[in-house]
């Protein structure tokens, strides 16, 4: 055959074999490349490009930015990613106190709880010592220590100060009170390096009057240990002093109980003041005095319990009554007190005290919260203002914003040849200094305290410095020329004076434990007293009228932002004022008539002027229950210099504080504030609405557990019927655990620690002014706070009576009701929901599920306890909610457990269900049951009274079951119990020690008219 | 099918009319230019189309926190802005398909728009269900779809759920019946249409339509299979909505009245919107022949009849309270009336009880203008009394602490403008591109119920006539 095997080639190349076409050979088509001209993007590619890039721009433009977690190369002892340590430290702010338990994680604080272990704060948290947590994370504060306004270094200021200082003749550190020991010991240690130091120390709101006439200190009280408590315009409950501990005593002598032989007895308080106050809201009985009769009321008073004087009487609501029971009860059973800064008042004070044997029972042993010396400090204004004064150093203190002299000094400062502020921030003073030693954040630093002799406290740092900072004490002894490591100082001085032993084991006892207290347990003796009645009395007379027809400036201080010195702390801002319900603001108070006598309405902008002080202008708040002719308004705002937050919030007060009682007067400008004062709570009575709100009187509480409760009925065909006996429910199953709260509205305050300790716990954002004033503040807990109503008239038509409901009696009872979510068993806002982002867990917990909710907000709609929070905008991390949460060292405050809710999204009370799950994990993890008690809610841990009570219902050995057990038939009832929703949440009946025709009524046909109190158990729901 | 007709009754199509002219009449808009005055009124349209979507945009954008919506009053214009729309919708359905199953031959004037204008208002209805969403994005959750999320599904208690299915339903039952009414009129003008264009689009939707006895034996009978389905619509699709209402605990929801009240309510609103419609339709393309006196005056006698409904309900609301005994509940309808929003209830009792209640005088129910400003004046009415439930109720409800004043924004406003826009903005576009009144089916009336053809009915006897098999 023929050769067959002809070859044809594709090419030439192939003939000539190529090594080009070899080594492409096995390809079928030539390189795509080889059409191109090289380089470049190739044409072919334009579509994968075109897609690629879409879609890459698309996906960037979704992309979350990227945050990177490093983990620990080293891990450090006892920290675990995902569990808490817990570390004992103490709050302290000048004479503020609270032994404290800091929550870390991974490091960083997050949450303050109450330290048990402490005789003085015994577990209570106040509203500042929740929110101190969040001021650490305060991006506005000083990030190194600064001259003259710039940046420096600490070697240069160091240097420049402590030559400075070697210079100066007359050297002057200026302080509020100084709790610690150790501090003062340093103090000592400065003083013996510059001789002429002297140490001034004020209080901005000054308690020198009632220290002036105890021998220059300041005496302890004991209100758990009087059955009459007076209080003679003292704001114990919730400004004056230590509130948080005197809440804690006064509710001792008010929890009553209903189980068998339950106490069924209470202390009787009387309050006498001028404006509405957190005490004259608790009080059983109110009267109301000008500031400018304070002085001869106390007189009066001691004139009715048996003293003499020779000073006019005055006539007050009640006084009479409390001077009865003043003497009526055993001596040294009793105490009066006042929140005068006059030492003459404090005199005649001391003098009923003597009279009534409180000395040595109610008042025994002193304490340290107030050291000021206004007398010192006013020569200190006055030597600067003269140039005496050589070197001044600025510690915990910001006279130019928080004295009365504050403009003195600012004048005087720049000519100081050196001054100094350990202030954290360039605040009012700081700014006008030439060096800035910024003090650490107490949560950064050691330290101690002795809020009362005898009782120590550590302050142990539970983060590194965050910014470069240095605390004031080592800054002192650095310039002193000692060691500046004042954690030596500190443990060495502590072995030396106070454990008055070198044994670590000791000193780690008391690091551990936050205190150590020595005195616990013994009853210290009276304090001595040092004054002259007779000269007092004289004085009193000369200073005070029984009748004054002119309007009357009040200086006041409000429970959450104090006196100002955390006013940059979003939450403290927008924490609502426990009786105004205001934020974000103060404002001048006045009550209805004097409104309509000055012709002004609330929101009016008011020019306020004082003879021979600058006049400021402010928006009117009526208040009711304030005295007729007074203009009262808050310290602690009108920042100028402290941050975003605080500053041109309110105006500043301070420069009036001293004029209290004095003559002011009041000319509205014509304008009206822009928006109006922000409110959280803008209706002020219940309306008669006896199934929100159950009261009585103690002594119909004595005959009948169940008096003041309302037992609504529903009319069947088979006769009435309790709501819960007819239902369309099926209820569900609560096998294991059953969770609950039962709240105390005898024992509640008020006071709204709870409000921001929920808020640091569950991550609530804060909303800013404006966004309050459209009423929508996001706190999951609320204190509703009612007065009693105007009674309306016998003749007066449905409709009429109705309008006369709405308005607060002119001195009206005060009923204040903690709410959060009740997690009904038979929830409303779970039916509707209609993708079922909110739901019942078998444990009675109202869940709600952040992920699933697309925000229709009808569960908010249908809740009729109006207890749920919409998320209106992004306000974690829009600009114009400039708070915390939007900037990365803010978010450091976040509690890792609780999801930061974005926008669109309902939420509410979880009843903190991260703290249940913590709770059952160690549990499981330790294979035991749940201990009785072992899960408090944030809110529960934070009451310094105990009125808020969380815990396992099904739990036989817990508290709320056994409450429940006593009260069950007694003053434990639901709210709103008509409308058959069975709250998780009982509220105990509130108890008012009144008289039975004393009592005001907070419902129509109340006690004034015992005709219809006959219908009221009996009231038919048709 | 048959037409049954009474002497007595006045034409229904008037001014000599002979079966071209209708086609002339109807077709004249469609297939000329756009008029000037259909230029203007639909420019204005799309500008406020625009800037309502700008609104509406800026809502989604940044948040609901741009209504003036707080903690109390979670619901304010957005649901009493759908409940409204909704409400006006009906109207058509009950035009369309009870007056058809009642044989009521002055429908076949009216359907058409009325039927456009439910689809519209339905649109714009279900726009505020997507934009009262706080994550609107995530709306499609309340479908029951099957889905990889784990053991997620929709809560079927919900009353929201109820109104996915019942809005749903409407709408597509709604567009269904629309649109088959609308197949023989678009043959008419696929058949007339002269550019290449028209031809190819009205073909397409005309759906090879071809005018033979069989397409119109099915053609009637999908009608009134249509109108089978529609007619319970009418009563349930209210009653769904009025259920987010009624089966909640609030004081002046919790009401067992609320689903005739709410039905009778838009039913009177619909009617009102269709009178402005038309009107305004009759009006500017000149079709007074067939959209008569006659027809206004008989939508004006439903007017009144359901504005005493409602009336009636309002009254036997307050008279329910008092007797309750329930102190919320007598609460929350003395506020209504004399508390802070005390001019809204009474706008809303003026404006939909007092008012309509002049259409018992004749010459009023005969006169244009009176119509036309008593019409607007029942929708004004009735936005009040959506409004009124809804936010007078929850502002003051169990808890004095939480209670709470609404007040609208700019961005509410906005919102509500823009669903106005988008209304007119498709209705305009309707009514140029669509014939607006039934051609086929006033054509099949002529016989029995026009000027030009009387002597065919006898005198005395209501036998009527045969149209179709």
């Amino acid at each position: 055959m023929e050769n067959t095997t002809k070859r044809y080639w594709r090419g030439l190349e192939e003939l000539r074999n190529d090594p080009e076409f070899v080594k492409n050979s096995h390809r079928e088509f030539a390189d795509a490349s080889d059409i191109t001209d090289g380089g470049g993007t190739y044409r072919r590619d334009f579509l994968k490009m075109l897609g690629f890039g879409v879609a890459a721009v698309s996906l960037a433009a979704c992309e979350a930015p990227v945050k990177k977690v490093i983990p620990y190369l080293n891990k450090p002892v006892d920290v675990e990613p995902g569990v808490a340590n817990y570390y004992a430290s103490s709050f302290v702010d000048g004479g503020e106190y609270c032994s404290v338990l800091v929550k870390t994680r991974e490091g960083r604080p997050i949450f303050i709880e109450g330290n048990p272990l402490s005789g003085i704060s015994q577990g209570g948290v106040g509203t500042r010592v929740h929110a101190s947590v969040l001021s650490l994370y305060d991006n506005e504060k000083l990030k190194e220590p600064h001259k003259g306004g710039k940046k420096t270094e600490w070697e240069t200021l160091d240097k420049e100060v402590a030559a400075a200082l070697a210079k100066s003749q007359n050297i002057r550190l200026v302080t509020g009170t100084v709790l610690s020991p150790t501090t003062k010991a340093v103090i000592e240690a400065f003083k013996a390096k510059y001789p002429s130091t002297v140490h001034v120390s004020y209080d901005p709101a000054s308690a020198y009057g009632l220290t002036q006439v105890h021998g220059g200190q300041l005496p302890a009280f004991d209100f758990s240990k009087a059955k009459v408590i007076v209080s003679l315009d003292a704001d114990f409950l919730g400004t004056w002093i230590s509130p948080d501990e005197f809440a804690k005593q006064w509710a001792a002598g008010r929890k009553v109980s209903s189980g068998k032989g339950g106490n069924r007895q209470m202390s009787r308080h009387y309050d006498f003041s001028s404006i509405m106050s957190l005490t004259a809201s608790n009080a059983d009985y109110r009267g109301r005095l000008k500031p400018s009769q304070l002085g001869l009321v106390a007189s009066t008073l001691l004139k009715l319990i048996g003293g003499s004087a020779s000073t006019a009487d005055v006539k007050v609501e009640f006084l009479e009554k409390a001077a009865k029971d003043l003497k009526a009860a055993a001596p040294g059973s009793t105490l009066v007190v006042s929140g005068s800064n006059d030492a003459n008042v404090q005199a005649v004070v001391a003098e009923i005290n003597k009279l009534l044997g409180n000395y040595g029972t109610t008042i025994a042993g002193t304490a340290n919260y107030k050291q000021g010396n206004d007398d010192a400090f006013n020569t200190f204004a006055t030597e600067l203002k003269a140039g005496k004064v050589d070197a001044v150093i600025f510690y915990g203190a910001n006279p130019v914003y928080n004295s009365p002299r504050g403009k003195e000094i600012a004048e005087a400062l720049p000519n100081v040849k050196l001054s100094v502020s350990f202030a954290d921030r360039a605040e009012e003073t700081a700014s006008l200094c030439q060096y800035i030693a910024p003090d650490s954040h107490f949560l950064e630093s050691w330290g101690d305290a002795e809020p009362k002799p005898g009782y120590f406290s550590i302050i142990q740092p539970t983060i590194s410095t965050i910014f470069n900072t240095r605390q004031a004490q080592s800054s002192l002894l650095t310039w002193a020329g000692q060691n500046g490591d004042f954690y030596e100082f500190l443990k060495k001085n502590w072995a030396a004076t106070i454990l008055k032993t070198n044994s670590k084991e000791a000193w780690n006892k008391a690091v551990y434990d936050g205190v150590f207290e020595p005195a616990k347990g013994t009853t210290p003796a009276a304090p001595s007293t040092t004054y002259d009645l007779l000269t007092a009395l004289g004085k009193v007379s000369g200073t005070y009228r029984a009748n004054s027809d002119k309007l009357e400036f009040i200086a006041y201080e409000k429970v959450g932002m104090g006196t100002g010195s955390q006013a940059n702390n979003p939450w403290l801002q927008e924490f609502p004022d426990p009786i105004s319900k205001a934020c974000w603001d103060n404002y001048a108070t006045l009550s209805q008539k004097t409104a309509e006598k000055l012709n002004v309405k609330q929101n009016d902008v008011v020019k306020l002027e004082i003879a021979g002080k600058e006049a400021i202008e402010l928006p009117v708040l009526i208040q009711p229950g304030q005295v007729n002719d007074t203009v009262g308004v808050a310290i602690g705002y009108g920042r100028t210099k402290a941050g975003k937050a605080a500053d041109g919030v309110g105006k500043n007060v301070f420069p009036w504080i001293n004029a209290t009682g004095a003559d002011i007067t009041v000319t509205p400008t014509g304008s009206t504030y822009k928006w109006g004062i922000a409110q959280t709570q803008t209706h002020n009575t219940v309306m008669a609405r006896e199934s929100v709100v159950q009261e009585t009187v103690l002594a119909k509480y004595q005959e009948n557990a169940q008096a003041g409760r309302f037992f609504p009925k529903v009319a069947t065909s088979e006769g009435a019927k309790a709501p819960n006996d007819i239902t369309l429910w099926n209820g569900h199953k609560k096998n294991n655990h059953s969770w609950g709260m039962v709240i105390d509205l005898n024992l509640c305050t008020g006071c709204g620690a709870c409000v921001v300790a929920c808020q640091s716990e569950n991550n609530v954002p804060v909303v800013g002014r404006k966004e309050v004033v459209m009423r929508r503040e996001m706190h999951w807990i609320r204190i509703d706070r009612y007065y009693s109503s105007v009674q309306p008239k016998e003749d007066e038509s449905v409709f009429q009576e109705l309008k006369t409901l709405e308005l607060a009696s002119e001195n009206p009872e005060v009923v204040f009701q903690p709410m959060m979510c009740q997690h009904c068993s038979n929830a409303p806002c779970e039916t509707v929901c209609p993708v079922l982002a909110t739901t019942h867990s078998n444990e009675g917990l109202n869940q709600m599920t952040y992920n699933r909710c697309i925000g229709t907000r009808y569960c908010a709609n249908n809740c009729p306890y109006k207890v749920r929070r919409f998320n209106w905008f992004k306000y974690f991390d829009e600009d114009q909610f400039p708070y915390h949460f939007n900037n990365d060292l803010g978010k450091m405050v976040i509690n890792p457990e609780v999801t930061v809710r974005s926008r669109g999204v309902m939420e509410k009370c979880s009843f903190c269900v991260q703290r249940i799950q913590a709770g059952k994990l160690s549990a499981k993890r330790e294979r035991r049951s749940l201990y009785a008690n072992e899960v408090k809610a944030a809110c529960s841990a934070s009451c310094a009274t105990g009125a808020i009570v969380f815990g396992d219902m099904n739990n036989p050995e817990s508290d709320i079951f056994k409450i429940l057990a006593d009260e069950k038939e007694g003053r434990a009832f639901t709210m709103l119990e008509e409308i058959n929703v069975l709250p998780q949440v009982n509220y105990l009946t509130k108890i008012r020690n009144k008289d039975e025709a004393d009592a005001q009524a907070i419902h129509k046909g109340g006690h004034e008219k015992p005709k219809k109190e006959a219908h009221k158990h009996e009231k038919e729901h048709a | 099918m048959s037409h049954v007709s009474a002497v007595v009754r006045p034409p229904l199509v008037t001014g000599g009319k002979s079966y071209h002219d209708i086609t002339e009449d109807v077709c004249r808009q469609v297939e000329g230019k756009p008029t000037a005055s259909w230029k203007i009124v639909f420019g204005i349209s799309s500008v406020v189309l625009f800037l309502g979507t700008c609104s509406v945009f800026w809502t989604w954008w940044d948040g609901l926190g741009n209504w003036g919506l707080n903690k109390t009053v979670g619901w304010a214009w957005d649901i009493t802005n759908f409940v409204w729309w909704v409400g006006i919708g009906h109207a058509g359905t009950l035009i369309s398909a009870i007056l058809l199953l009642f044989r009521q031959k002055w429908r076949t004037s009216v359907n058409r728009a009325a039927e456009a204008m439910t689809i519209f208002a339905v649109i714009c209805a279900a726009s505020f269900i997507l934009m009262h969403a706080g994550r609107a994005w995530l709306a499609y959750w309340c479908i029951p779809f099957p889905n990889t999320f784990g053991s997620l599904w929709v809560n079927f208690n919900s009353p929201l759920i109820w109104d996915v299915f019942a809005i749903s339903t409407y709408f597509s039952v709604s567009c269904l019946f629309w649109y088959c009414g609308l197949i023989p009129d678009l043959a008419t003008i696929r058949d007339r249409a002269k550019s290449k264009v028209s031809k190819f689009i009205y073909g397409l939707l005309s759906m090879g339509w071809n005018g033979n006895t069989k397409t119109w034996f099915r053609y009637e009978y999908v009608s009134l299979i249509l109108a089978g389905i529609s007619t319970p619509l009418v009563l349930s699709v209210h009653t769904i909505v009025s259920f987010d209402f009624a089966t909640s605990v609030i004081p002046g929801w919790h009401t067992t009245i609320f689903p005739p009240y709410f039905v009778a309510g838009a039913i009177f609103s619909g009617f009102a919107m269709v009178n402005n419609l038309l009107l305004i339709v009759r009006w500017t393309f000149k079709l007074q022949d067939y959209i008569t006196i006659e027809h206004i005056e008989t939508m004006n006698k439903i007017i009144t009849v359901t504005g005493s409904i409602v009336g009636i309900a309002y009254i036997t609301e307050f008279f329910i309270a008092a007797y309750s005994g329930v102190e919320y509940e007598q609460y929350a309808f003395i506020n209504r009336a004399f508390g802070p929003y005390w001019w809204a209830y009474w706008a809303m009792m003026t404006c939909n009880v007092v008012t309509p209640q002049l259409f018992w005088i004749q010459s009023i129910r005969r006169s244009i203008m009176w119509t036309f400003a008593l019409s607007v004046v029942v929708n004004i009415g009735m936005w009040f009394e959506r409004f009124v439930i809804i936010v007078t109720s929850l502002h003051r409800d169990y808890i004095p602490s939480s209670w709470a004043m609404f007040s609208p924004t700019i961005i509410d406003i906005g919102d509500y403008v823009f669903t106005f826009g988008l209304f007119f903005f498709l209705f305009l576009l309707f009514a140029k591109y669509l014939p607006v009144i039934n051609m086929a089916e006033v054509k099949a009336v002529m016989k029995s119920s026009s000027e030009r053809f009387p002597y065919k009915v006898k005198p005395g006897k209501s036998t009527g006539e045969k149209v179709t098999e």
